[in-house]
């Protein structure tokens, strides 16, 4: 009998290094570093934006000037200094391709690195991709495919330029530019992103996805995903990132917009592993992501995510549950090592009738870790028969990290039905003593028992992902998942 | 001039009256200047997001009464627990009444906090113990700086007290808006075991805002066993700052029950400092018109293998508002911790709310530690099970309300508070049943 003990397992998390922490040196045009309007005005130029988008980004620039940083959330960092962050910075080969085959070679290899093969992903999984790099969109795959149904899935540069009346109508209407002091700076000086609209009764035949990679040192990358299903449609959507192993701080603040209108779906999956620094702590991304949905009549969102990089996370995937019977769902594993801190969860805010919510949060910290929930349930007392279920399960691996969960719930209505529980818990030495028992040795019961804490979640990804987050779970916590 | 600066400039004239050389002394000039820079609390503060004090501070409230004012005992014997012997300390607008107290030095002592504050032979208890748990913040500040009077219980080590104790604080009204800031100090050395009922009443409609501290020290192996009966009238505003010591072995347990007052504040913070501690802490709220009732507890876990075990149940009707803010934290060395939270709620009606914010904090990995919070209404299915078999609507409400608190009820030691919650309960819920079927 093997004698891997936890301990043993502890030892390999904190020696285990990032896989993705390569850099590729593809030329790129970057912006030399500082944020002021000029800065502003100049992203907006380099994106060939009409008037009225450059009007946005400065209101959202003067109202970001105003505001301080939130101090509120649970973790604790030094402070970006975001007049040393270059905002814009672009692989320096032609911008535009047309199929995968003009892309930059290294470029390329950088994705057979990451395991997403865009040739690969192409015939195999039936994916449609937007990757971006650092700051712009470098490749969509499947634009043709897609057209024929009418889905418009492209950077939201090209949007703007091409379909202004869908961005100009529907972008910061659910985040607006003011929303939070990150949400203000990426509505300044966000550089690219996705843009997807479904339009109205279409079943997306395929997933959709972003790869998004921080290449260039001292960037920021700000990106913009706005999605738009339309009446009766429906989307699922994939986003994954990482970023090279630096030991400065990079900073990384993106704002993702979805839009539901009546009947429609929209399934938001996440695979989030950016640079988590160090085992000493050092370097690493810092994370501070402002994701919300609006459900209107009969429309469902679901956010997914897998949060395993990062060196400092804050990110609380919402949904705004206008329309009546709309229904809003959050599944997370966020597992933190070394020294990561998460302060992760969701907002499910019911405004209209018979609304329902289900949120599934698993925590998993190990080393010196922190990890948090927080979240918050609101009731309006226009919400009828609202319904919300929640769940918050922490697993700790070691005795030098810690797990918290903040759960807000506010409600207003007397026929709303609230559940909300959370434990805490570490690997029962009795759990692994009943699979030692029947042969199962200790490093597969923990596998055996990591894996199904967060089966709830991974059975919510789509296929493709499933596996990589598998992969991922193995890579953060090396030797426990099978 | 507002309430602050008001209290603030009183400071001057309150150290007029006492003995400026005290080491006590010293900390009530220290406490006075934080809430100088403090302030009351706003919604601004984490802590206070879901509680204003806004329209309770508007009163202009006299903070020492001019006179003193007696009360017949008959007047007010409803409002205490007068079917058994107690010992009893009573203080009618802030000042000790001599004639219905029943204080003893006889082996244990009950009696009062400025004897204790004044008298040598309490130097070194008060030493030890004064303001030592109790935090910092404005208004437990505000209380230490005025803390002069309120209930001194020190009971020696293996002596079990005879009797309850009761506390009782009454308002007469005689003062257009007052307030009240008691301080008491609980001291139970080692094997002691000693069961407190405190109990705030407003003999009229006028303001009164009490802002209380309460310290209670268990040494090792005590029991403190505390209720706090909470049902004033509607002008009647309470903060209750409890601060709980623990050290091994100890038990302490805090039951409290609010049914009236316009605004209730719970403070509830238990400190755990020493190893097989247990902490209960347990309340029913049932409030109704526009009340609104505040549950802020904190247990702390320092040290390995201790157990705390939280229960709160409210029925909020009408444009009632309840706020319940759990908050466990354990620490790395509290090891084997078990830790248990629960915050049930029913809402009657569409104006009512309720907010609750149940946090664990953890930094142990070998605990159990579990919340659970749930907000929901009355089974229609039980309800008509019960209607089916001839029990009228608001009897079968009733008892299903009742059956949701009895939980809370259970754990209860003394069975004339028991008797006491139940009748009040009936009471408010507005059916005559004895329920202890």
């Amino acid at each position: 009998m093997s004698k891997y003990t936890e301990d043993d397992l502890r030892e390999e998390l904190k020696t285990k290094e990032y896989e993705y922490g390569f850099y590729t040196d593809i030329e790129s045009d970057t912006f030399p570093i500082g944020l002021n309007e000029d800065v502003v005005r100049a992203i907006s130029l380099k994106k060939e934006e009409p008037e009225w988008m450059t009007e946005w980004r400065l209101e959202a620039f003067r109202a970001w000037e105003k505001m301080v940083e939130p101090e509120w959330a649970n973790v604790h960092y030094e402070k970006p200094d975001f007049q040393a962050i270059s905002y814009y910075s672009a692989p320096n080969s032609k911008p535009k391709y047309d199929s995968i085959d003009e892309v930059d070679p290294e470029l390329l290899a950088t994705f057979a690195k990451l395991g997403i093969s865009l040739d690969e992903q192409k015939k195999l999984a039936g994916v449609a991709m937007d990757v971006v790099v650092d700051s712009v969109s470098v490749a969509t795959t499947f634009k043709k495919t897609l057209g024929e149904k009418g889905i418009i899935f492209c950077s939201i540069s090209e949007a703007i330029r091409e379909h202004p009346e869908l961005v100009k109508k529907y972008l910061g209407t659910i985040v607006p530019q003011k929303d939070n002091f990150y949400a203000a700076l990426n509505s300044a000086v966000f550089s690219d992103g996705s843009f997807c609209y479904i339009p109205k009764g279409v079943r997306c035949p395929m997933e959709l996805s972003t790869y998004f990679r921080i290449n260039q040192a001292g960037t920021g990358q700000f990106e913009r995903t706005l999605v738009i299903a339309d009446e009766g449609s429906y989307v699922s959507y994939l986003e994954g990132c990482t970023a090279p192993s630096r030991d400065e701080n990079q900073l990384h603040a993106a704002v993702v917009e979805l839009i539901a209108l009546d009947d429609a779906e929209i399934k938001y999956s996440t695979v989030q592993n950016w640079f988590p620094g160090s085992a000493e702590g050092k370097g690493g991304v810092y994370n501070f992501v402002t994701k919300r949905g609006l459900c209107e009549k009969n429309a469902k969102i679901s956010w997914t995510q897998v949060e395993t990089g990062s060196a400092v996370t804050w990110k609380y995937p919402s949904c705004v549950l206008k329309g009546d019977n709309s229904v809003g769902e959050f599944y997370s594993i966020a597992v933190t090592n070394n020294y990561q801190q998460a302060d992760t969860g969701t907002k499910m805010i019911h405004l209209g009738k018979n609304t329902k919510s289900t949120i599934i949060s698993k925590g998993i910290s190990a080393g010196k870790s922190q990890n948090s929930y927080r979240g918050l349930v609101q009731i309006s007392p226009r919400a009828e028969n609202a319904r919300n279920f929640s769940q918050c399960d922490s697993l700790l691996m070691g005795n030098e990290c810690g797990a918290h969960t903040f759960p807000y719930i506010e409600v207003k209505n007397k026929s709303a039905q609230i559940e909300h529980e959370a434990t805490t818990s570490k690997i029962g030495e009795d759990q692994i003593f009943y699979c030692n028992q029947r042969g199962i040795d200790t490093e597969k019961a923990i596998a055996l028992i990591v894996n199904g804490f967060s089966k709830e979640v991974l059975n919510k990804l789509p296929m493709e992902f499933a596996v990589e987050a598998q992969k991922l779970l193995e890579i953060s916590l090396e030797g426990s998942v099978g | 001039m507002d309430l602050k600066e008001k209290l603030v400039s009183s400071f001057l004239a309150f150290e007029e009256d006492i003995d400026v050389h005290s080491p006590v002394h010293d900390i009530r000039s220290e406490a006075i200047k934080t809430f100088e820079t403090e302030g009351f609390p706003t919604k601004k503060q984490e802590a206070w997001k879901y509680t204003s004090l806004n329209t309770v501070l508007k009163h202009d409230y006299s903070v020492f009464p001019k006179q003193e004012n007696s009360i017949e005992y008959k007047d007010i014997k409803k409002y205490f627990l007068h079917d058994i012997d107690t010992y009893k300390i009573i203080f009618i607008d802030g000042k000790y009444s001599s004639h219905l107290s029943q204080t003893t030095h006889d082996g244990i002592d009950v009696c009062l906090m400025s004897s204790a504050l004044n008298k040598p032979k309490y130097k070194q208890v008060i030493e030890t113990y004064f303001n030592k748990v109790a935090t910092k913040d404005s208004l437990t500040a505000l209380n230490t700086a005025f803390s002069s009077e309120g209930a001194y219980i020190h009971i020696p080590k293996n002596k079990l007290v005879d009797k309850p104790i009761q506390i009782l604080h009454f308002s007469t009204g005689n003062e257009a808006a007052l307030m009240l800031q008691p301080r008491n100090l609980i001291v139970a050395d080692e094997n002691s075991e000693v069961q407190i009922f405190e109990r705030h009443q407003s003999l009229t409609d006028n303001p009164v805002l009490t802002n209380s501290v309460t310290e209670i020290y268990t040494a090792k192996r005590a029991i403190v066993d505390y209720y706090k009966l909470q049902n004033d009238n509607s002008n009647a505003s309470l903060i209750d700052n409890t601060f709980v010591d623990q050290k091994e072995q100890s038990h302490c347990l805090v039951h409290t029950f609010s049914f009236g007052g316009k605004l209730t504040r719970n403070n509830l913070n238990f400190y755990q400092n020493g190893e097989r501690i247990e902490s209960t802490m347990k309340g029913i709220t049932i409030i109704g018109d526009k009340q609104h009732v505040d549950h802020n507890t904190l247990v702390h876990h320092i040290e390995p293998n201790c157990e705390s075990h939280q229960d709160y149940k409210g029925i909020f009707g009408d444009s009632a508002t309840g706020v319940f803010n759990g908050k466990i934290v354990v620490e790395k060395l509290a090891q084997k911790t078990n830790a248990f939270q629960s915050n049930n709620n029913i809402l009657l009606s569409d104006k009512a709310s309720i907010n609750t914010k149940p946090q664990l904090e953890i930094f142990a990995d070998d605990v159990k530690c579990s919340h659970g919070c749930t907000i929901g209404q009355l089974d229609e299915s039980a309800m008509f099970y019960m209607r089916s078999r001839g029990i009228p609507k608001k009897e079968a409400k009733a008892l299903l309300m009742y059956a949701f608190s009895n939980n809370v009820l259970s754990s209860v030691r003394i069975p004339e508070i028991k008797t006491r919650i139940t009748k009040i309960i009936a009471n408010k819920l507005g059916v005559n049943i004895g329920f202890d079927l």
